[in-house]
């Protein structure tokens, strides 16, 4: 028992939960952002896994590490801008847009894979993001590997957690997207339109998710693999729901989702196959329904989610 | 731009644009087959030959319409009444789970009674595993798409655990699959030494049963009616959650009974790969069909055919078989947007 406690007081227990909560943090953002205009983006199973591809495929064929990030920004960007299209000025159902998204965006990244690599049974390997530790913070115990001993993608995934508060509460554009979201006539009102708002938050949403997904080609792991996102698009939405719509805490839900996660993993070693794994690798999933349960009683949706929005309609 | 309703679509416009929406979605293809390397005409031609060139291409695209004739009406039903089911994968499981647990000795019945009383069970199966989503919807507010998708993926891991545990066939030589089902719980086959078996026909019998539910009862009129505008339905003196958990039976027993046909008709047992995301392809074949439950078949017809004309293709040609499923996804892209053009008059000013 008290070596199953023990646990969490390892660093390399706290690095990998910062490590799996990573892509999560990014994703959660981009699902966020989308959500607080209005729009829910059930392509984001699919855009993580075009964004995957497009990042690993990019450094695979040459490219610099920043570039496939890039690359892969724009890929999800794209998919974005198609979902938005749909939902936006067309306003039809997210639900089916959005599986419509994750569908095409899944296969299309699929048939491109096997374009890219007909013959190959293992995929290739990259050379990933290494880990840059911070002069200084690194050698604080526990907390210092866990958050100042990671990758470069790591530490951008809590600078989009500060930029997407910052932006939302304290810019008139963050002003503009939640209102988008919330009473969409307002800030039509203003002169501003609701149209541009809601695309452009799609997008850069969906450009973050891409990133959540190339995280996991080009920083835990280095290469790609079919099915490698495995729900954690649809565990993303829930931690939007889990944090309310504010980034600080969907921030907070990731990481104690992630930690669970590391957790389960460490525990399942521990007990030594006394317990079938597939229990534990259900836990997330679980643990993903119930955090939704637990908040659905005061979860406070975005007015105007889901609702699509026309001019001089009221 | 607005959005503005027609008061009538004429019968030009509802035919042109799903024929719209099924060419932009051939010409999508020719684009990636060109980028592969290929000819589109030459892999137009083999995908027709290879779902419906032969008597052989045929029976192997009905075989593959079976299943997503279930999901696609378990979609159907759901959609209709706006109840968000994306886990007719997981009920599909769960059909089979039912189906081998009884169906492989467990019930020393002759076929005319085991059978239907496997149908029941795995219907009764899928039932349950949706009524938990559409309990939480109702009672607590939980959207079901997250709930329903998360679900799909705790059942595979359950599946699984299975394969490997309680069900595992200790003459499997250690492969994670069951054993098989027993002859009295067999489907029959529809022609002799072909795949094609009496689930299609199982398969025919529901949709027109759910045809007749859907427009000929009080309950389809409520399903309807909820989907259409639940705040109006209550106003009327519906009992909204009833109907929609109502709902939520009937898709999820459909759904399993995908399951139930795939092991009792096609594999005999349940491995891990029973079923290559035909709960996913159910919403699209829904979507096709306009959530009407009869044209469900014909778009899971068209489907299958895809599917089956796209392996057959792959092989000949060497274009990934994957373009059958971006043909899928796009297609139920632009058929949405049809059916959106068919009922509102786009104005640009």
């Amino acid at each position: 028992m008290m070596e199953a406690f023990d646990i969490l007081l390892t660093a390399s227990f706290w690095v990998a939960a910062i490590r799996i909560a990573s892509p999560l943090i990014f994703a959660t953002m981009g699902e966020l952002i989308c959500e607080r205009a209005g729009v829910l983006n059930l392509g984001i199973e699919g855009i993580m896994v075009a964004g995957a591809f497009a990042g690993w495929v990019t450094v695979y064929a040459g490219g610099d590490l920043w570039f496939g990030v890039l690359v892969a920004a724009l890929a999800g960007a794209a998919f974005g801008l198609l979902h938005a299209t749909l939902t936006v000025p067309l306003g039809l159902s997210q639900h089916v847009v959005g599986i419509g998204i994750t569908l095409l965006a899944t296969s299309l990244t699929y048939f491109t894979y096997r374009i890219v690599l007909p013959e190959v049974t293992s995929p290739p390997k990259i050379e990933a993001f290494q880990p840059l530790p911070i002069p200084v913070l690194s050698d604080i115990p526990v907390v210092g590997p866990a958050l100042f001993a990671q990758t470069p993608l790591t530490y951008l995934a809590f600078v989009v957690v500060a930029l997407t508060a910052w932006i939302l509460y304290r810019t008139p554009l963050g002003l503009a997207v939640r209102a988008a979201g919330e009473n969409p006539a307002a800030v039509e009102a203003q002169g501003i339109s609701v149209a541009v708002i809601r695309i452009g938050a799609v997008m850069a949403g969906s450009a973050l998710m891409a990133i959540g997904g190339a995280f996991l080609t080009m920083s835990a792991f280095n290469s790609f693999f079919f099915e490698m996102i495995n729900g954690r698009g649809w565990i993303c939405i829930a931690l939007v729901v889990f944090g309310s719509w504010r980034p600080g805490k969907a921030l907070l839900g990731a990481i104690l989702f992630a930690a669970f996660d590391a957790y389960q993993i460490r525990l399942q070693q521990l007990t030594g196959g006394a317990i079938p794994y597939q229990i534990f690798l259900m836990m997330p999933y679980v643990l993903s329904i119930l955090a939704l349960i637990l908040v659905a009683r005061r979860a406070t949706y975005p007015k105007a989610l889901m609702i699509p929005y026309q001019k001089g309609e009221r | 731009m607005r959005l503005e309703p027609k008061p009538s679509p004429t019968m030009v416009e509802t035919l042109a644009y799903p024929a719209g929406a099924v060419l932009v979605t051939v010409l999508f293809a020719s684009l990636l087959v060109l980028a592969a390397g290929a000819s589109p005409f030459s892999v137009i031609y083999l995908v027709a030959k290879g779902a419906a060139g032969s008597q052989f291409a045929l029976v192997e695209t009905l075989t593959r319409a079976t299943p997503l004739i279930f999901t696609g009406l378990a979609v159907a039903v759901a959609f209709r009444a706006k109840l968000w089911n994306i886990g007719a994968e997981a009920q599909l499981y769960i059909g089979a789970v039912m189906t081998i647990v009884l169906g492989t000795g467990a019930l020393p019945l002759p076929a005319p009674i085991l059978i239907p009383l496997i149908m029941i069970a795995a219907m009764a199966a899928g039932a349950l595993l949706l009524l938990g989503p559409a309990a939480l919807k109702v009672r607590f507010g939980v959207d079901e798409v997250v709930t329903t998708l998360l679900l799909n993926f705790i059942v595979l891991l359950f599946v699984s655990l299975l394969l490997e545990g309680p069900l595992k066939d200790p003459m499997g030589l250690g492969w994670p699959q069951t054993k098989k089902v027993i002859a009295e719980a067999q489907l029959p086959r529809l022609i002799q030494g072909k795949r094609l078996h009496f689930g299609f026909v199982i398969a025919l019998a529901a949709a027109a049963a759910t045809w007749v539910i859907m427009k000929k009862t009080v309950f389809g009129y409520e399903m309807r009616a909820v989907g259409h505008n639940p705040e109006a339905a209550r106003f009327a003196g519906m009992p909204v959650n009833r109907i929609l958990m109502k709902t939520a039976l009937l898709s999820g027993g459909l759904a399993a009974l995908a399951g139930f046909s795939e092991v009792a008709g096609l594999k005999g047992n349940l491995t891990l790969d029973l079923s290559p995301g035909y709960g996913y392809t159910g919403i699209v074949v829904a979507m096709l069909a306009l959530l009407n439950p009869l044209g469900v078949v014909i778009a899971a017809i068209f489907v299958a055919g895809i599917f089956v004309g796209a392996d057959a293709m792959s092989r000949a040609a060497g274009v990934p078989s994957y373009i059958a499923d971006v043909m899928v996804a796009t297609a139920l892209l632009t058929m949405v947007v049809a059916v959106m053009l068919t009922r509102f008059r786009v104005r640009w000013r």
